[in-house]
């Protein structure tokens, strides 16, 4: 990868998430909730529809780190806060920039603040990632 | 007025649960793959052996996120319990034996993880989960509660797969 540097945008991660994504990942996590399966449930909860995982948004900042790092790259750590539901229609957008760029044992060590958006460009679900990858 | 009781408070550190997995399988990782990507093709490093053989990890390995607990565990043995009991807001006093807060809703806080070893097929892995905290707050939807656990996953070898500590917010 060429030079990175403090400021940098990484490629973003865009999905348009409704039903046929939230039902793939209850099936594969086992996570059958009513507020993921049944807009009723969601409005119950105080939201205007259904909502999907705070795990596949998860899954979507681990997804825009792998893209741009390749299979060489190791996410180290990451974190987030669930802020906004990703309800139905809504285009979510996962993105990170760079915030320092350090090394360790010949790799190069980056950290990014990390974040999916709605349309409108609110967090829904904003974290911080430490990543490596060589030099 | 509290929503944490001097017994929830004196629980922080006990151990939630303990699960060991089943082997991990390549459909498990593959199918892990397919989800989380769609609608498009993941990344072959998941599903395709030939290629995973020619990269750093020299053969396929899981997404650092995927979930080898889903569905059935060979410890506890047997389907798990459905639907509602894994969904109650009071899972957590009730897995310690203590009053529950009763709380009606429950929403993911958020997530914050330490990445060990990769998963990769044929990989047991052992989760054990304990109570790190509770915290509460006035939100907008009333009084919330915050409870955080600690889980540490480790696989057949002992090596650290990941350290996750999740927060569960209520209210």
């Amino acid at each position: 990868m060429a030079d990175i540097a403090v400021g940098d945008e990484i490629p973003p991660f865009v999905r348009e998430p409704g039903f046929h994504h939230w039902n793939r990942y209850a099936a594969v996590n086992d996570e059958f909730v009513p507020i993921h399966m049944d807009n009723e449930a969601g409005r119950a909860a105080g939201y205007p529809s259904a909502f999907g995982q705070g795990n596949l948004q998860w899954s979507y900042l681990h997804n825009v780190l792998r893209q741009w790092l390749g299979d060489d790259g190791t996410i180290e750590h990451l974190s987030c806060s669930f802020r906004g539901a990703n309800v139905k229609g809504q285009t979510v957008t996962a993105r990170g920039r760079v915030t320092a760029v350090t090394g360790r044992d010949g790799r190069r060590v980056v950290e990014l603040d990390v974040w999916t958006e709605n349309d409108a460009g609110q967090p829904l679900a904003p974290g911080t990632a430490r990543v490596s990858l060589p030099a | 007025m509290t929503l944490i009781s001097e017994a929830m408070q004196a629980a922080v550190g006990r151990e939630l649960s303990r699960a060991v997995s089943y082997p991990i399988s390549v459909s498990d990782i593959r199918k892990w793959a397919i989800a989380v990507y769609y609608p498009e093709e993941p990344p072959r490093l998941f599903w395709d052996e030939a290629y995973a053989a020619t990269t750093v990890h020299r053969g396929i390995v899981a997404p650092e996120e995927f979930n080898p607990f889903a569905w059935m565990t060979a410890e506890p043995s047997g389907v798990p319990p459905s639907g509602a009991s894994r969904v109650d807001p009071d899972r957590t006093e009730r897995l310690l034996g203590i009053e529950p807060p009763g709380l009606k809703f429950m929403l993911n806080g958020g997530i914050d993880v330490e990445y060990g070893v990769r998963m990769r097929p044929g990989d047991v892995i052992t989760s054990v989960q304990s109570l790190a905290g509770y915290r509460e707050r006035e939100g907008r939807l009333g009084q919330m509660l915050f409870s955080t656990s600690e889980n540490v996953w480790t696989n057949q070898r002992g090596e650290v797969v990941r350290r996750y500590q999740g927060t569960v917010i209520r209210y």
